[in-house]
């Protein structure tokens, strides 16, 4: 049985940042992923963030997550790849898959930083080759070197739909149209603007109605939808692609929480069932955090500001971090993260933590 | 349907060329790039066929999640080859329903 | 008030001429300005904080529209690499009688060459006339965004936000 002073499963922005935050106050800490290569999300983000200078503004993601693996190093944090946490038991005990065998492991404590997966909406035709998720259409562009299809169909106008249309177009391809069930855009203007102007329409109130093609795809057909989400007759439109992209939407990853018997609360606003957690990202299990994706859909800022949370919070619990600093650095990160929860964008999200604030409560 | 020159990522630091054969057909791909990324810059879509409809699948997700892009490599069934890397020489096929086990213990 | 960005993807005459970061047609004729075409609060402050004559605010909630002095700002066109959303462009009217200048961000391949006649385009892509690169630059500390001038018809310097290659 192997025993860490903390734990992290998932080294994406979440993870590593909490790890950081531990290691500076002397935790030692072993970070876990089932990937290949750590960062998470991060290294197919080839945008430049929003936010301010405190929250990495203007950093593409992919150099955030090359600094944020580098500061972990350095201070000594354990980045153990190709490793899947298959269980969190009784004691906070894991069972943890190391490439082709079983190790026990056991840590004081646990920062579950696993992210989310993608959701999909099935339509005649979604099991062609040539339906991927629009996280696929970006791991293949901007991490393999290969585009994804010719010419793409987004389905799905939040930040993901748009942001990866653009990137689609940087990569050389052509994205026929964006489309969206919903009356209105769903992600930021800016990255909705930065794409139309390239000549791609988005057609709201729209959902796809079919794909074609005989072996993979060849075609996609899409149709206006009412008020109640019925389809219009009449409305159809048919595009010649052979990529059609789902970005409909995140779920948290929580498997090993629920597992771990946390208590989860059902918030649609943040992606279906979240773990409750407090201020200081701890679950309804002593010594297991949560920060990131898993704890609610947002963003790489936001992960990383939950992950310095979780750090500090399991750097004082654990005696390395004393009352004091930890409040006054706890007020600063807080602080930050209410500016990124601020404006029309960040309220439901911020409206959906303070249920589960409220539900650590009972 | 490699991307020679990104505007943000420059070029990609590829492994060095090599073959491998898909269905018995010689194929170029780079050393220790996914399997199925190898697939997509030739145009290959189509990774296995299903049991009872014998429907064509393909990538989905393309981080080893959803397992629609397994295919049979050097006798093994049920490879995920959008995170397993490729290799010199490796025999990929198009997998036919669950696969059978061919390779040597 | 947000309806044309949210409907269509992009800004609305409306919603251009209500901003706070739009330079006065008056201004533009005496020399580049800025054009924050910014309209929805989202936490972001990298235009304020990189403006060497502190002629972009948004204060202490970042969430604040950027908004511009317009008499303090001297066109300098630093900030159309900095923000990352790319909504930042810069516009000149008073260049010639009858072009004006209009500068953008971009970062796709290939870059066009000084001299090159493209297409330009408007917010939504569509074709609006033709277009005379004037400059690229591209250097180090803009973190491989680009910033194109286009030397184009001056009615449409408020319109042209993008270009495309002649050659097919």
């Amino acid at each position: 049985m192997q025993r860490h002073e903390m734990v992290s499963v998932g080294a994406g922005p979440a993870g590593l940042s909490a790890a950081i935050a531990a290691a500076k106050n002397g935790v030692q800490v072993a970070v876990y992923d089932e990937n290949d290569r750590p960062g998470g999300q991060l290294f197919k983000q080839i945008h430049k963030f929003f936010g301010s200078h405190e929250h990495r503004a203007m950093e593409r993601g992919f150099d955030i997550g090359k600094s944020l693996l580098e500061e972990a190093r350095s201070l000594g944090v354990q980045v153990i790849l190709d490793s899947v946490v298959m269980g969190i038991y009784e004691n906070r005990t894991m069972n943890v898959m190391v490439k082709d065998h079983v190790e026990e492991v056991k840590g004081e404590s646990i920062l579950v930083a696993t992210g989310a997966s993608e959701n999909m909406i099935p339509f005649p035709g979604w099991t062609l080759p040539g339906v991927i998720g629009a996280g696929a259409a970006q791991t293949m562009a901007n991490i393999h070197g290969v585009k994804p299809g010719k010419r793409l169909l987004m389905v799905g106008s939040g930040n993901v739909g748009v942001v990866v249309s653009y990137q689609m177009r940087q990569a050389g391809c052509e994205v026929v149209a964006i489309i969206d069930a919903a009356p209105e855009v769903g992600g930021y203007g800016v990255h909705a603007a930065k794409v139309a102007r390239t000549g791609v329409p988005f057609y709201l109130g729209h959902t796809i109605k079919a794909a074609h093609g005989k072996k993979w795809v060849e075609g996609a057909t899409i149709h206006q939808v009412d008020a109640s989400w019925n389809p219009v007759q009449g409305t159809e439109k048919t595009f010649d692609v052979d990529t059609i992209c789902v970005a409909v939407g995140l779920n948290p990853m929580t498997q090993l929480l629920k597992m771990a018997a946390c208590k989860m609360v059902s918030v649609p606003a943040l992606g279906g069932s979240i773990p409750a957690h407090d201020k200081n990202q701890a679950t309804s299990v002593p010594g297991i955090y949560v920060a990131g994706d898993v704890s609610g859909i947002e963003e790489a800022s936001s992960a990383i500001v939950e992950g310095r949370l979780a750090g500090i919070a399991i750097s004082n619990r654990l005696g390395f971090l004393n009352d004091g600093d930890f409040h006054q650095q706890r007020e600063t990160l807080l602080k930050s993260m209410a500016g990124l929860r601020s404006g029309p964008f960040g309220q439901k999200r911020d409206e959906g933590k303070q249920i589960l604030f409220e539900s650590m409560k009972g | 349907m490699r991307i020679t020159e990104h505007p943000i990522l420059g070029s990609f630091e590829k492994g060095k060329k090599i073959t491998f054969t898909l269905d018995g057909d010689t194929m170029e791909g780079c050393d220790n790039e996914p399997i199925a990324a190898a697939l997509r810059a030739q145009g290959v879509l189509i990774h296995r066929i299903t049991t009872r409809r014998e429907e064509p699948r393909g990538l989905f997700c393309a981080i080893g999640r959803c397992t629609d892009c397994v295919m049979t490599v050097d006798g093994v069934p049920n490879v995920r080859t959008c995170v397993t890397p490729l290799r010199e020489g490796m025999d990929i096929r198009t997998q036919k329903g669950k696969g059978q086990i061919t390779a040597e213990e | 008030m947000l309806e044309g960005l949210k409907k269509t993807g992009y800004l609305s005459d409306e919603e251009l001429k209500s901003g706070p970061g739009i330079p006065s047609a008056e201004r533009r004729k005496k020399g580049p300005a800025a054009v924050i075409e910014c309209i929805q609060p989202i936490p972001c402050n990298p235009c304020e904080t990189s403006c060497k004559v502190n002629a972009i605010a948004v204060g202490d909630d970042i969430t604040n529209l950027p908004r511009l002095d317009q008499d303090a700002c001297i066109g300098c066109a630093s900030c159309i690499a900095i923000c990352p959303g790319q909504a930042i462009f810069v516009v000149d009217d008073g260049f010639e009688e009858e072009r004006s200048r209009v500068m953008i961000p971009y970062e796709f391949l290939p870059l066009p060459q000084k001299g090159d006649m493209v297409t330009a385009l408007d917010r939504s892509g569509k074709e609006v006339g033709d277009a005379e690169i004037l400059n690229v630059r591209k250097k180090e500390n803009m973190d491989k965004t680009a910033v194109v001038t286009l030397a184009v018809p001056k009615a449409l310097s408020m319109t042209v936000r993008f270009f495309k290659s002649k050659k097919q």
